[in-house]
């Protein structure tokens, strides 16, 4: 089995990893041969169209499914054990907030669920609901809120447990494109002041271009990487980025990569 | 008042209005439709002249009808609530006292064997397959043939009086509740449980801090609906019981003695108490899903 990092340096660190879900048609490859080291720092897309196994590779690094086959670590040891000492923060396509708690408790459920004291999750709360530019909201309920300010808590509340390793699958892909390119902007101001690393599944190209300091390419049956490319944009990058030849540049290449994975096809 | 309040403000107030008159209407013309046979044999022995208004006329004050007059059974109820002695056997109020006991005792208990059935059967692989049959088994016996057989062996332990009554509308309520709460607390959307699983949160923390919530308005549509079984369980219990006095017993009163009057009295005053409290249960089932709507107003 060759490595391409040690195991012990990169945030996320996968050697053929795949999955097969049976079904009553046979079985399904998910994932295939997934190589990938993720580093700490680094901003990942996972970008391809549906059905390519982005989110469900997503999803095994969150030991929220499980893998049939090759390896898997988060921070060294098993998505399972990363899982259960908290090492990652996820954040869903819809906000998952609860009606009946505000949004200050809703930002602290996941502290009451680990048992930060009373003190320490008002603290977080009022930090990161403020990193998310929400303070004032805290009394207000989900339902009066907008649905861009509904995933801001929905990312607050996942920064709240102050993972390493933040996971975010398609968190804006319900949203209009205005507030999603202020979502965006957010977001790197976010990943720039707090050095996270970040796994963000999109299907977005100038999304991912914009967002990311790399940018993995996937395509289906089997859902496997197509190309990995690096985006050596600025990180003091702004909106108008998105006009530069650099950038369409990648986005070409980004688009190339979805282009010999069949992700255009009719079939 | 605030009910009236909401029908007039609703504009509801002319609709039912109409519906409540022409019921009376249709009733009226039932007792003399009803009464006819009786009275026109009556006629026809004593060789009396009759038409069609002095027909009504007697048919709405006759000793023992056979459908009373809507003012008939006015009467009887202002005799038996409004002049009795709350304390007096002869006083629907307190028969109702005895019905709504052992109802509201019946319900509570009906309530939490239901709750406690679902949690058993969502958290429980084999109770969910070997319960459920059961459960729906239960309720395809008729009421009607089991309350004697419930009396009958409680009393024969030793247990009588409000419990073995209590029994019935238990076995009534706990039903709705156990299916509702079981739909309640699978209610959770998948995403909400994965990002239970996220937090690494306890099976305890996950049913405490999401499907008891969710399950809550599920919960209050099932209470609605056994709310008003107890009733039901409570009047059918006092049947076989009727010593010991409930709306049931004086239903069994009535037709013992040919008073018909004193039956619709008796029914009158059941569906009476049975829409006070299912009104209750709603205004609570409206607090509680404000409350979990973050002060929301919901329609219910």
């Amino acid at each position: 089995m060759t490595q391409t990092a040690q195991p012990g340096s990169a945030v996320v660190h996968t050697a053929n990893l795949s999955l097969e879900f049976s079904t009553d048609d046979g079985p399904v490859h998910a994932l295939s041969n997934i190589n990938l080291d993720i580093a700490p720092g680094e901003f990942i897309s996972l970008i391809g169209p549906s059905g390519c196994g982005k989110t469900t590779l997503l999803r095994v690094i969150a030991d929220l499914e499980t893998h049939t086959g090759g390896e898997i670590e988060v921070n060294g040891v098993s998505p399972r054990e990363a899982r259960e000492s908290r090492a990652y923060g996820y954040v869903f396509q819809a906000p998952a907030l609860y009606p009946w708690r505000t949004v200050r408790r809703n930002v602290m459920l996941p502290l009451e669920i680990m048992g930060v004291s009373r003190q320490a999750r008002e603290a977080r709360c009022a930090h990161y609901l403020d990193l998310v530019n929400l303070d004032g909201f805290e009394n207000k309920y989900p339902w009066q809120l907008s649905g861009g300010m509904q995933q801001r808590v929905s990312i607050a509340r996942a920064l709240s447990v102050e993972p390493e390793l933040l996971l975010m699958d398609e968190p804006f892909g319900a949203l209009d494109e205005i507030t999603r390119d202020h979502l965006n902007q957010q977001l790197l101001d976010l990943w720039r002041k707090t050095g996270k690393t970040v796994v963000f599944v999109t299907h977005s190209i100038p999304e991912a271009v914009f967002l990311s300091s790399r940018v993995v390419v996937m395509s289906p049956r089997p859902g496997q990487v197509i190309d990995d490319i690096s985006c050596n944009l600025s990180r003091e990058r702004t909106l108008d980025i998105r006009e530069t030849h650099e950038f369409l540049e990648i986005a070409h290449r980004v688009r190339d990569g979805l282009k010999a994975g069949h992700s255009y096809d009719d079939d | 008042m605030t009910m009236i309040n909401r029908l007039v403000h609703q504009g509801a107030f002319l609709p039912v209005l109409t519906v409540v008159a022409s019921l009376i209407v249709i009733w009226y013309a039932g007792a003399v439709y009803l009464n006819s046979t009786q009275l026109i044999d009556r006629y026809q022995k004593k060789g009396v002249d009759w038409d069609i208004s002095r027909l009504a006329q007697d048919a709405w004050k006759m000793e023992r009808p056979v459908l009373p007059a809507p003012h008939q059974v006015g009467v009887e109820l202002k005799k038996t609530v409004l002049d009795k002695r709350v304390t007096s056997k002869r006083s629907l109020v307190y028969h109702a006292g005895i019905t709504l006991s052992s109802s509201l005792l019946g319900f509570a208990l009906g309530t939490l064997l239901g709750i406690v059935l679902a949690i058993g059967i969502v958290y429980v692989t084999t109770l969910d397959r070997s319960l459920m049959p059961w459960i729906i088994a239960s309720q395809t016996v008729p009421i009607l043939a089991l309350a004697p057989m419930i009396i009958v062996v409680l009393g024969s332990v030793g247990i009588t009086g409000l419990f073995p009554k209590s029994v019935i509308s238990m076995y009534l309520c706990f039903f709705p509740v156990v299916v509702g709460m079981v739909k309640g607390l699978r209610s959770p959307e998948p995403i909400l449980i994965d990002q239970m699983r996220t937090y690494s949160a306890s099976s305890t923390q996950v049913f405490f801090k999401l499907r008891l919530p969710a399950s809550i308005p599920f919960l209050f549509a099932s209470l609605k609906v056994a709310i008003a079984l107890s009733v039901v369980g409570a009047i059918v219990a006092e049947l076989p019981t009727g010593g010991q006095g409930g709306l049931g017993a004086r239903l069994l009163t009535g037709s013992y003695y040919g008073q018909i009057t004193m039956i619709w009295s008796a029914l009158i005053v059941a569906s009476v108490v049975s829409a006070l409290l299912v009104t209750v249960v709603g205004r609570l089932e409206r607090i509680a899903l404000r409350k979990l709507n973050g002060g929301q107003a919901v329609a219910v």
